[in-house]
């Protein structure tokens, strides 16, 4: 197990009477990619703030390479923030160069301007970008200090598919050069396939924590059975298995597949237009709080 | 303290003044409009009139006799003579203070109406008795003011100039800087190494800098039709705006250092800048008004700037002369940057 880039202590954090952070602990390995997931409201983003320093926790501890964090941690860190702005006259190549200024140790501009392909709207002033040029010029921002530690907070909101597969490989660039990343997303997909670690958050505390396949293998054993609702022929309400209606399909998690369709079979149920799938972090977080992660 | 990170933040800002052409074109605009205005109202040739309502006549081209009012009445430039055709349609303009007099030309005794509620109508009345003085006879002896007259254009250019700093420092700092608290660009500063004195000392420069550009710019164009007459040094003029600037961007500053509302700041830049602009002597003296007034206004930074560059420029004061004034500036100035400082928040 590598050394602990990040460890956070028992953090909490209260706005006027709403305790948004209630008693968060994790510590994050050099080098790997850490997701935080949870339902609007769980206390991602004011956790990622206050680990990067942006807003001061009430309670707990920070920990940046086994110390509290000092004024060159600014120096070490990338940050993607959900929701930020810049300056709307400057250009692309502006922004960047100002920037490229405020640190030490910059990232060689050229470099990154083709990591994260902005040559074509290099000279577009910023109120002038599209929402997916605005993240890639968001994301060329937090590598501009070649940081050992990016954090991203969400940055495939608001993307196309295409604009998503290319962050995600620029992500994937980033893990590959042994950079730390801490991410959260709404994206199971985004966080099954970028993640090495995941903590799932609800109500301001951690409820799960591991890797995407040991979460599921410990929540989501078994498969799921998927059946149109309207074709059901029966009330779900007589089924000996635990079910819910999901998008106008009936779900059915059971641990023997076998066992499951053969009773099915019995009970003379239509499987015409029947799915099966594996376990996902979805479910887990169904099964965990009973909530969709957009919820 | 990184020089490096300021130079990129004041950089940053002057791209962004410049380019936002409604912006940059407003701070040159308004001030030369109010000069161009203020200039032509109160130029030489157009002393303020008073209007006198005449019946009865039935057009505006009023034909006088004989005896019906002075010739000295007729042909004094403060008055304008407007005709009504009966003394109900006059005094309807009368009571409403269209007009400050009304005057039937018919009468023999020169029968007029005033209303006892209107300062003009008070003025007009006197000028208009004092046209049936005899002439020949002065009741009083006129002396002439000895030395070259300070014209008001050039008593007013300072003000104006001062005015539009003020506007430009509090709102280009003090407005700009809570909408990038509120929209977030504050926030993503905050992830790099610029400390907030650097961020504040980067806005102050960049402001001073386009308020001290602005100036020689609205300067030269204005000079170029009014010919200002300037008796003192020009570098000291310049000297002066720049503090006084510097201490307009620090009020600017205390007031951004910590709103989250736009609504909220505008308020409160327009419950400051608004008696700083009618206390401070931009439009017209504080003479003869109330002594707690004329007091009270001493404690605006705007005051001393206008009093400091009118001495300079109207009556070629040296720097001595204006020590005090400059002192104000000066220590009001790090009291502000002081307090901006302390209490600067990057976040909502």
């Amino acid at each position: 197990m590598q050394e602990p880039i990040l460890e956070v202590i028992h953090l909490k954090k209260v706005f006027n009477r709403t305790e948004a952070v209630k008693d968060v602990s994790f510590s994050v390995p050099t080098g790997t990619c850490f997701g935080l997931l949870g339902p609007n409201g769980a206390g991602k983003t004011t956790s990622m703030e206050v680990i990067e320093d942006i807003i001061q926790p009430t309670a707990g501890q920070i920990l940046y390479r086994g110390r509290p964090r000092i004024e060159s941690f600014r120096e070490e860190i990338g940050i993607q923030f959900q929701h930020t702005s810049l300056l709307n006259f400057l250009t692309v190549k502006e922004t960047l160069q100002s920037f490229y200024r405020l640190f030490h140790n910059p990232e060689n501009l050229d470099e990154l301007i083709n990591r994260c392909d902005l040559s074509p709207i290099i000279d577009r002033q910023n109120n002038k970008l599209s929402g997916g040029q605005q993240q890639r010029l968001m994301l060329a921002l937090a590598l501009i200090n070649r940081p050992n530690l990016v954090f991203l907070d969400e940055p495939s909101t608001g993307l196309d598919p295409q604009s998503r597969h290319n962050l995600w490989s620029i992500v994937e660039g980033i893990k590959k050069e042994g950079k730390t990343i801490i991410m959260t997303t709404h994206s199971m997909e985004e966080a099954e396939f970028l993640c090495d670690q995941i903590a799932i958050m609800d109500g301001g505390t951690i409820i799960a924590e591991g890797s995407p396949k040991s979460l599921i293998t410990t929540y989501c054993k078994g498969s799921t059975i998927l059946l149109p609702g309207y074709a059901f022929g029966m009330d779900p309400q007589e089924l000996p298995f635990s079910w819910r209606l999901q998008d106008d399909m009936i779900e059915i998690d059971t641990d023997n597949i076998q066992a499951g369709l053969t009773r099915m079979l019995d009970l003379d149920i239509d499987l015409s237009e029947m799915h099966v799938r594996s376990g996902n972090l979805e479910d887990v977080f169904l099964r965990l709080t009973g909530k969709q992660l957009r919820d | 303290m990184s020089l490096q990170r300021i130079w990129a933040m004041f950089v940053a800002r002057n791209y962004e003044f410049f380019r936002d052409k409604a912006a940059f074109g407003w701070n040159f605009a308004f001030p030369f409009l109010v000069i161009i205005g203020f200039g032509i109202m109160f130029g030489k040739d157009n002393l303020k009139q008073f209007k006198i309502g005449v019946f009865p006549a039935d057009n505006p081209a009023i034909a006088f006799t004989e005896g019906t009012v002075p010739q000295v009445l007729q042909t004094n430039k403060q008055l304008r003579f407007i005709a009504f055709a009966n003394r109900a349609d006059g005094e309807e303009k009368l009571r409403h203070y269209k007009i400050d007099l009304l005057l039937d030309r018919s009468s023999a005794s020169h029968a007029y109406w005033i209303s006892d509620s209107s300062p003009n109508g008070y003025l007009a009345e006197q000028i208009f008795l004092a046209s049936f003085l005899p002439k020949d006879h002065p009741v009083a002896k006129k002396g002439v003011v000895q030395g070259e007259q300070i014209r008001y254009i050039d008593w007013f250019f300072p003000g104006v100039m001062s005015m539009n700093m003020m506007f430009s420092a509090l709102w280009g700092i003090g407005f700009v800087v809570v909408r990038y608290r509120k929209n977030g660009t504050l926030k993503r500063l905050k992830a790099t190494p610029l400390t907030a004195f650097e961020y504040l000392s980067a806005q102050m420069l960049s402001r001073i800098f386009l308020l001290m550009f602005t100036l020689c710019i609205v300067w030269f164009g204005s000079n170029l039709i009014f010919h200002f007459r300037v008796h003192g040094s020009y570098l000291l003029i310049f000297f002066l705006f720049f503090l006084g600037g510097l201490n307009l961007c620090g009020i600017g500053l205390v007031l951004a250092a910590r709103g989250v509302s736009e609504e909220f700041a505008s308020g409160v830049l327009n419950f400051i800048s608004w008696p700083m602009m009618f206390l401070s002597e931009v439009w017209f003296s504080m003479e003869g008004a109330p002594q707690w007034v004329r007091t009270s206004s001493e404690i605006f930074p705007l005051t001393h700037l206008i009093q400091a560059v009118r001495k300079v420029m109207n009556d070629g004061a040296s720097l001595a002369a204006v020590q005090g004034d400059i002192g104000f500036l000066v220590i009001t100035t790090i009291i502000f940057l002081l307090i901006a400082a302390a209490i600067f928040s990057w976040n909502e």
